[in-house]
């Protein structure tokens, strides 16, 4: 099957939906690969750069469009690009199928498949074509970044021969992906990183990217389905508020990221807020698509208000369009090898794959949208394991306390058995034999593990006593005595000395520090 | 020589023995415990020489001096890597001797004997020949399957355990025949059983179970010397066998436990051979294994704080042990805390895994044993496995119906990230499948050992 891989036509969209990678791969599961000219221009990948990689390089969208049965996007189509959508053809791209039914229905009509990037269901093994966190890792780094840009300050702190420059105090709303992202960035440039979430569970994961959680002084937690956020209670947000109005005084940059599926963005910087801030701190607010977390952001704006750089960007990943056209490519290629297992070049929608599942909107003309609920979350159940091992433990307690007690049982037969046949002399021996026997098991359980190699090899040199043997009978009148006698030597010669001088070679390489 | 004086210097002997052993109860003390067992040796055997009824002197010496410059030569030529068929050929020799003292014992009609010391005297010789020679074609056959010369997959013949059985009463019939006639007939039909049966034993082990069959013939080396101690009423064999005998039995209940493997079953072989029945009803919610970079590791490495390396038999196998060791050398200047997790069977042989790190000149203060570093792995960041694998199968945990359930295995998906050095996607020797590799925090570098570890030391 063709695969093609248009230039973006939104304004100011910088990335492309494939890398020269991308390409390579794509062939090698069996497809061929159309990519429109200059298409990868903004992300700095050149026509030569796709050809490199095994691409055709088709001169205009129409051609591509009519050409290729796979469409691979980043964008939802505009109802041109819906309408070449025919029978027959696949949609891969970000569709948002909630907030665009006309669209939905229009190539649902068409008899095409389309497959949503965003729908990918959030279980751990879609985690790796999951382009929605790609993309918000690199939102959330570059929030930093142009905070950065336009904060008049080090973010780290300095003592100075000109004196002392206190750290950046950021706050970042909302642990999410790209909520993670942002603390990390900040926290590794030396701010001083807060970070504040409904989900308490998320605080281990904010300190691990360098963040303080805080949290208000009230019991609610506001994890939903699917590792997402919900609508908190009234009593709840006017806690947050509070805090929020606290910390704006002292907090140099505000990166807010709080989004709850299917609703607008929770309001959680208000204006007297902004104004409380000292001048020249920033806030970026990652949310301005959906209406924006704090009440002044202009959606893909950047503005001044209090003296308060407020950034509403909402093409962040696009001014990275390198790394998020790379990672972006990377999911689909992920979602490839899940479609064509068999690297036969074509594709097959499989609805028992859960994955696939949950990624397909439209099939066949089929609205195949919502899907259902994924069976497992991303946290997988703890306390399952921890069961059946007292179960199994307990009956082999009072099973071994037996073993023993018959093995001993059995011994002192044999020995009684021995004693009552064999000879005086004999008993000599077999006295020293057990006791022998019995030293040795006290004697080796000492050795450390670490030494048994060693051990093994001085015991082998040790076993060669048997020497002894063969140079009281070497002497003998017999000649066939004498044969068997020398080679005994010989060869127990060779165990001693190999023994006793490898077990010194390995022993002189322990070292200690 | 009086022979107050012999048996003195048995007496002495067998406490350096003992003392030898103990020694290895460290590694400070260890090497001291060696000199022990070389002074304890050159004690017996001197002591010996010097009995009334020794004579040929010239033959002893001559062999005594060629046997040295060979022993001496296999010790410092051997690579460490090839321990496990040094120690098994060396086994095999225990045991030829053994053979060879036994049918020599026999010949010698000089001491004449009657009634039940007599027919204690055959019990004997006919025991101290049978475990010689099984431990004799046992360990060459282990010392092929270790060095590669015969293949690691274990021999299933037919009716293996039939065969076993009518060896074993065969062999109890000749001796009754051997004690009641004395006839040297008996005695050689029951050694060439003997050595068939060692072979078709060892042969019938798979080569995961090796470190156990290297133990189990260390043990019956032991039991081989302790029988010619008593067919020639020498205390100090006894002594030093029954001590060998226990060393190698503890080491075969420690290796049995560390695969928690009944040694019966062990010993009856075949393992590795039935196909895992619950690989297939899983492979669905396994999906992928994702690949990694050497430069991509090297990037991972730098940022973490803690790494721990569990080498398997593969690091054997590559000689990768210097790169390794180079490898965390680097890192540990650093600033990053770098320790090893050693299993108790990786490797073919028991300890086979802390010599080779030893001679990469690894500090042993930093190579720990399992249960002191599993509970570790949740707060460790980067865990790089090479060349293991049944050793860290979670399904030995999760799987009841796995073949290698309960087993306990080094807990390394609880680290925060996990890289896999493996050659392919190929199962280790229990042929069980490693729901490991697909772990989310599971990554794969493929390769060889030495080669990819060369390559992330270069990208640090």
């Amino acid at each position: 099957m063709k695969i093609g891989i248009p230039k973006e036509i939104r304004p100011g969209e910088k990335r492309v939906a494939g890398s020269p990678k991308l390409v390579t791969k794509l062939i090698d599961l069996g497809f061929d690969v159309d990519v429109e000219t200059l298409a990868g221009d903004h992300a700095n990948v050149s026509d030569q750069d796709w050809i490199d990689a095994g691409a055709q390089i088709a001169n205009d969208a129409a051609t591509l469009w009519q050409q290729s049965d796979i469409i691979i996007k980043v964008n939802p189509p505009d109802a041109n690009e819906a309408s070449q959508l025919t029978q027959g053809k696949t949609l891969v791209s970000f569709f948002w199928p909630a907030q665009d039914e006309a669209l939905l229905q229009s190539i649902a009509g068409q008899g095409a498949n389309v497959l949503s990037m965003n729908c990918v269901p959030r279980i751990s093994r879609a985690q790796k074509l999951d382009a929605l966190s790609s993309m918000a890792n690199i939102a959330g780094y570059r929030a930093v970044i142009e905070a950065g840009n336009n904060f008049g300050h080090f973010f780290t702190g300095q003592i100075t021969a000109a004196g002392k420059v206190p750290p950046a105090k950021v706050l970042v709303i909302g642990a999410g992906v790209a909520g993670l992202s942002a603390i990390g960035t900040a926290s590794s440039l030396g701010a001083i990183v807060r970070a504040f979430d409904t989900r308490p569970e998320v605080a281990d994961q904010v300190k691990s990217m360098g963040g303080e959680f805080i949290y208000p002084d009230i019991e609610e937690d506001g994890s939903g389905e699917g590792g997402y956020a919900k609508v908190m209670s009234k009593a709840f947000i006017e806690a947050e508020m509070a805090l929020f109005a606290e910390q704006a005084k002292e907090i140099d940059i505000i990166i807010t990221t709080a989004l709850i599926p299917g609703k607008p963005a929770p309001k959680l910087i208000t204006a007297e807020m902004v104004q409380s801030m000292k001048a020249g701190s920033v806030v970026v607010d990652l949310a301005s698509e959906q209406g924006g977390n704090c009440e002044l952001t202009e959606p893909g704006q950047l503005i001044k208000k209090h003296g308060v750089t407020l950034i509403g960007y909402t093409d962040l990943p696009s001014r990275m369009s390198g790394q998020s056209s790379e990672l972006y490519a990377n999911n689909i290629g992920h979602l490839f090898d899940e479609l064509c297992p068999d690297k036969t070049g074509t594709i097959d929608l499989n609805f028992d794959d859960e994955v696939i599942r949950g990624t397909t909107v439209i099939k066949e003309g089929e609205i195949t949208w919502p899907a259902p609920p994924p069976k497992l979350s991303a946290a997988p159940p703890a306390q399952k394991k921890e069961e059946p091992a007292p179960a199994v433990a307990e009956p082999t307690q009072p099973k071994k306390g037996w073993d023993s007690l018959i093995g001993l049982a059995i011994v002192a037969a044999l020995i009684v058995g021995v004693g009552s046949v064999a000879p005086k002399d004999f008993m000599g021996h077999f006295t020293v034999f057990v006791l022998a026997c019995f030293v040795g098991w006290q004697v080796i359980w000492n050795v450390s593990a670490a030494l048994h190699t060693p051990l093994m090899s001085v015991t082998n040199a040790i076993s060669s006593i048997i020497i002894l043997g063969a140079v009281l009978q070497v002497g003998n009148s017999s000649h066939i005595i004498t044969v068997l006698a020398a080679i005994a030597i010989l060869i127990t010669t060779i165990n001693i000395v190999g023994g006793f001088l490898v077990t010194h070679r390995m022993l002189d390489m322990f070292r200690k520090d | 020589m009086n022979e107050g004086i012999i048996t003195a210097c048995y007496i002495l002997a067998s406490i350096l023995f003992i003392l030898s052993l103990g020694g290895l109860s460290d590694q400070e003390k260890a090497r001291r415990g060696n000199l022990y067992g070389v002074i304890g040796m050159i004690l017996a055997v001197g002591a010996t020489l010097f009995a009334a009824s020794v004579g040929n002197y010239s033959l002893i010496i001559v062999m005594m001096i060629i046997g040295s410059i060979i022993g001496a030569l296999l010790a410092a030529r051997v690579k460490m890597t090839a321990m496990p068929e040094l120690v098994a050929m060396l086994h095999s020799f225990v045991g030829l001797a053994a053979v060879l003292v036994g049918f020599a014992t026999f010949l010698d009609t000089s001491h004449p004997l009657t009634g039940a010391d007599q027919t204690i005297h055959d019990v004997e010789i006919f025991l101290g020949i049978l475990i010689g020679a099984v431990t004799f074609t046992g360990s060459v056959v282990a010392f092929g399957k270790l060095s590669g010369k015969i293949g690691g997959r274990p021999l299933t013949l037919p009716g293996r355990h039939i065969l076993n059985l009518l060896i074993l009463f065969a062999c109890i019939y000749l001796g009754y025949n051997f004690v009641q006639t004395g006839s040297l007939t008996a005695l050689a039909i029951m050694t060439v059983l003997a050595l068939v049966f060692g072979i078709h034993m060892v042969a019938a082990i798979g080569g995961a179970d090796m470190p156990v069959v290297i133990s189990m013939l260390n043990s019956y080396s032991g039991w081989a010397a302790a029988a010619t101690g008593f067919m020639l009423s020498n205390d100090l064999l006894i002594v030093t066998g029954a001590l060998v005998g226990s060393s190698g039995a503890i080491l075969s209940i420690i290796m049995c436990r560390a695969m928690n493997r009944k040694f019966v079953s062990v010993i009856l072989g075949g393992f590795g051979t039935k196909k895992s029945t619950s690989s297939a009803g899983n492979s669905e919610d396994q999906g992928e294994a994702v690949a990694i970079t050497s430069s991509e590791t090297a990037d991972l490495l730098k940022n973490s704080t803690s790494l721990v390396i569990v080498p398997g038999y593969g690091m054997a196998v590559a000689q990768a042990q210097q790169s390794v060791a180079g490898m965390s050398q680097k890192l540990r200047d650093q600033g990053i805390d770098v320790r090893f997790a050693i299993h108790p069977v990786a490797g073919r042989m028991p300890g086979h895994m802390n010599v080779l790190l030893a001679e990469a000149k690894l500090p042993y203060d930093i190579v720990l044993e399992m249960d002191e570093i599993n509970d570790d792995f949740p707060e460790t960041d980067v865990v790089m496995v090479i060349g293991a694998n049944d050793i860290v199968n979670p399904s030995a945990e999760d799987e009841p119906d796995s073949p290698i359930a309960g087993m306990p295995v080094l807990q390394v998906w609880n680290a925060q990230h996990v890289i896999v050095l493996k050659r392919s996607m190929a199962t280790g020797y229990a042929g069980v499948e490693n729901p490991l590799f697909f772990k989310d925090n599971t990554r794969m570098l493929f390769g060889d050992a030495k080669a990819s570890i060369d390559d992330v030391v270069s990208g640090l």
